[in-house]
């Protein structure tokens, strides 16, 4: 098999570039398609409280996995303390500490989250067991016992319990019995416990949570409760106030439970407020940040780390590969014929700038022009260099005219014709004017309509978004491409042009 | 209706992708490109090994040995100008008399001396050759051919072309220049090229711009059935040229001269894919079945034996 070689070295080559690929879409979050930009949050934690003058240490507790977000990057910002962060039952904590202070002291914890669509919406820790019945005295007893057993006849199963449990106990004048209830929380924060307290009632397990409404430009914010009920397979978080389902949107769930979010030992009058501001980043950048909070190398020696002018002629470069790939298919499979082999990618490129109408006009425009000067100096007889000199010379100085004509016609597209490659330019009008003399007119528009065919095509998959995007993001990608080059490189099927050619064979007519 | 690819491969029609990956990549080592390339180099090899070739009058190596010229041709009415390194035929003139200080070209048309001039010094400056490198100018003989083609060529010099797939000559056709080829042979500037049976050497109806024909577009006559003088003698000849250059896939240009019998005109490392259309029969079958062997003979004689028992067994089966 003599073409194993080629199979195994292109397959290889393919996997390679797939796996590396996958794994950055997989691992690191990498986007496949262009998309928008994401939504990143920073939030600032200003933890200040009055220091006694001793040790001091202060305990702020920090989020660890807020459902529907994902952190990019955090910072502790304080003033001669030592800092230190530790896991702190469902929560994480910051640890401030320092040897001796006193006076309002104020220590800053800034993290930066961004919406995630793939992460968990919502906390999956394991079931936490059934909690005890808690002892409510004598009389409240006796209301919630009615409470609980109107709402059970109402409901099936816990989620929609607890839901309807939440809407009574906050509908007033119901019920007198209810209504007694609802003096059991004077804050809001004892509100929600107050609720978890008489789900306890029902055997329930709820807890209650803390969270932030991220709105930009929010300062001196404090956190919200919130509950959530467990229904044995995952934490379902239901508003204390109407007992819907679910949080809110841009809601960052800061911590679990009542445990204190400052806590300072050597310290008093701790108080916590929070700042919100909101940016727009583009994910592949967002990716860039996590693949380093993941310690990933990948990212370090992507295109990313590139000064940002290097990595736009990157991002024109890669997509070159993509052409060559197609006059690869249109030249050996299709069959088409053109000027030069890479001729039309170089055309392509440049129709970037000036786009496919314009582009394809202001070609043929100064091909036909040239075509017509270069035959007349055919009469003068002058050696190959000079006239392809002259020749060159005369592509610029139309270039030259048609920016200065479509200009004062108020046209700037036509502008965009000095990014023509007029080297290519000056050539493809010598060969075509050889091909013309040689094999008449006919063969000469020919491949020049084939070299125009191919370029337009280069030009719509060198523009196509989806593709420049997938080759800047994964230039492993190109490994394939490749591959699929090794591959066709020992194609040895017709082309399809060769089907008209030999179609005396095809149709075997017999003059 | 079935899929044109299937059709052409029951056919046997070698394609242009797989005569490039299969048979001149695997045959022909590149470094002896040069060898056929240039044309004086052939020519050089073939006086060496003893076969004829036009003889050859001068070569024009620089622009001021242009003005040398007329020494050069001496007596000599007719001769061709063709560049050493040209491909396709092109930058090929021939000149078939002089008349009063101008040149006839094969066409009919007259040119100057001074036009004359410029095409070689175009030839020189490497616009005919490959890469579009500077070039040189061969003069050589001009082919009085055999008149047996007169009726079915218009002017120029009618050449018969043989591929040789490792020293086996597998298909020939002669390509007869037309009006529109501006007397050149090659079929893709719209000569047209006859099959011939490579048993008894008689030409069979042939090829014009991809279609099928059976006379000549300009003479009218028909194509078949003109058999070859020295059809064994040439065939042999077409052979050797494989010891020469050792090129797997090889074509081999023939003319028939009138006073010298067969010459080599130049050989081709690329011969295109035509003579399958001319002759009505696809090479792979006999370029597979040569690829299968084990051992070619060495002798020039039983390789031409060798295609023929090929071609026969393959014609009967």
């Amino acid at each position: 098999m003599r073409n194993l070689p080629v199979w195994i070295i292109a397959a290889l080559l393919m996997v390679a570039g797939g796996l590396l690929c996958a794994y950055k879409v997989n691992v690191l979050g990498l986007p496949l398609l262009p998309s928008t930009d994401a939504a990143v949050w920073t939030v600032e934690a200003r933890a200040a409280f009055r220091a006694r003058g001793g040790p001091v240490k202060a305990t702020l507790l920090i989020p660890r996995e807020p459902p529907g977000f994902e952190r990019l990057d955090e910072n502790y910002i304080s003033n001669g303390f030592g800092v230190s962060q530790e896991v702190s039952g469902q929560n994480r904590a910051a640890l401030w500490a320092v040897r001796r202070a006193s006076g309002i002291q104020a220590v800053y914890y800034r993290l930066t989250v961004f919406e995630t669509q793939t992460g968990n919406t919502t906390h999956n820790d394991p079931f936490p067991g059934y909690p005890r019945v808690p002892d409510y005295g004598e009389s409240t007893q006796a209301a919630v016992n009615a409470l609980l057993n109107e709402v059970r006849s109402e409901s099936a199963d816990i989620a929609t319990f607890a839901r309807a449990l939440i809407a009574r106990m906050n509908r007033e004048g119901a019920n007198p019995s209810v209504d007694s209830l609802r003096t059991g929380g004077d804050s809001p924060g004892a509100w929600a416990q107050w609720l978890v307290d008489v789900l306890a009632g029902a055997r329930i397990p709820a807890r209650v949570i803390w969270g932030l409404p991220l709105v930009d430009g929010t300062r001196d914010a404090t956190l919200v409760p919130y509950i959530e009920v467990h229904n044995e397979q995952r934490w379902i978080p239901m508003s204390p106030e109407t007992g819907v389902v679910g949080l809110p949107d841009d809601f960052l769930v800061w911590r679990i439970g009542n445990d204190p979010l400052l806590a300072v030992d050597g310290g008093a009058q701790p108080d916590v407020r929070f700042s919100v501001t909101r940016s727009q980043r583009q994910i592949v950048s967002i990716a860039r940040d996590r693949a380093k909070l993941h310690g990933s190398l990948m990212l370090d020696y992507s295109l990313f780390s590139l000064p940002v002018q290097t990595q736009n002629v990157y991002r024109v470069l890669l997509t070159v590969p993509l052409g060559a790939f197609l006059v690869v298919l249109l030249r050996n499979v299709v069959g088409v014929k053109t000027f030069g082999t890479f001729m039309p990618i170089l055309i392509a490129l440049a129709f970037r700038e000036t786009k496919l109408l314009w582009g394809i006009v202001l070609f043929s425009l100064i091909v036909a022009l040239g075509l017509g000067l270069r035959f007349a100096l055919e009469r003068l007889k002058l050696l190959l260099v000079p006239r392809l000199a002259s020749v060159l010379i005369i592509v610029i100085l139309l270039m030259l005219f048609v920016s200065l004509v479509s200009h004062h016609l108020g046209m700037n597209r036509g502008l965009s014709i000095a990014l023509f490659p007029m080297v290519i330019l000056a050539m493809t009008i010598e060969r075509m004017s050889l091909v013309w003399e040689e094999h008449g007119a006919w063969e000469a528009i020919l491949q020049g309509g084939g070299s125009l065919l191919v370029a337009a095509a280069g030009f719509l998959i060198m523009s196509n978004q989806t593709l420049t995007h997938l080759v800047f993001v994964f230039p492993e990608l190109l490994l394939v491409l490749l591959g699929g080059c090794l591959i066709l490189g020992r194609y040895t099927g017709y082309r399809l042009s060769e089907f008209w050619r030999f179609r005396a064979v095809l149709t075997g007519k017999d003059p | 209706m079935r899929w044109p690819g299937t059709i052409l491969r029951e056919a046997g029609i070698l394609s242009m992708n797989q005569r490039n990956a299969d048979f001149i990549m695997l045959n022909n080592a590149r470094r002896l490109y040069p060898l056929v390339d240039d044309k004086l180099k052939t020519k050089e090899l073939a006086k060496r090994a003893g076969i004829a070739v036009p003889a050859l009058y001068g070569v024009i190596r620089t622009e001021h040995a242009i003005n040398e010229l007329d020494a050069l041709l001496g007596e000599h009415k007719s001769f061709v100008v063709k560049p050493a390194h040209g491909s396709g035929g092109n930058g090929i003139l021939v000149i078939t008399d002089r008349r009063q200080g101008r040149f006839v070209k094969a066409s009919g048309s007259m040119i100057s001396r001074d036009e004359l001039g410029h095409h070689i010094s175009n030839i020189l400056s490497g616009m005919f050759s490959l890469g579009g490198m500077p070039d040189q100018a061969m003069i050589e003989y001009c082919v009085q051919f055999d008149p047996i083609f007169e009726d079915v060529a218009f002017q120029g010099v009618p050449d018969i072309r043989t591929i040789v797939f490792r020293g086996v000559p597998v298909a020939s056709m002669v390509r007869l220049p037309t009006r529109a080829s501006d007397g050149k042979a090659n079929l893709h500037q719209g000569a047209v090229g006859a099959g011939i049976d490579m048993a008894s050497g008689q030409t069979q109806s042939g090829v014009c711009q991809n279609a099928r024909v059976s006379t000549h577009p300009d003479t009218g006559a028909a194509l078949a059935g003109i058999g070859i003088p020295g059809w064994e003698t040439l065939l042999l000849l077409a052979a050797r040229c494989y010891d020469l250059a050792a090129l797997g896939y090889l074509g081999v240009d023939v003319v028939l001269d009138r006073e010298f019998g067969p010459l080599v005109l130049e050989l081709n490392a690329r011969p295109g894919l035509s003579i399958q259309l001319a002759n009505r029969r696809g090479l792979l079958p006999a370029l597979k079945a040569i690829e299968g062997m084990e051992s070619i003979p060495t002798a020039a004689d039983e390789r031409v034996a060798l295609g023929l028992d090929l071609l026969a067994g393959s014609a009967t089966s």
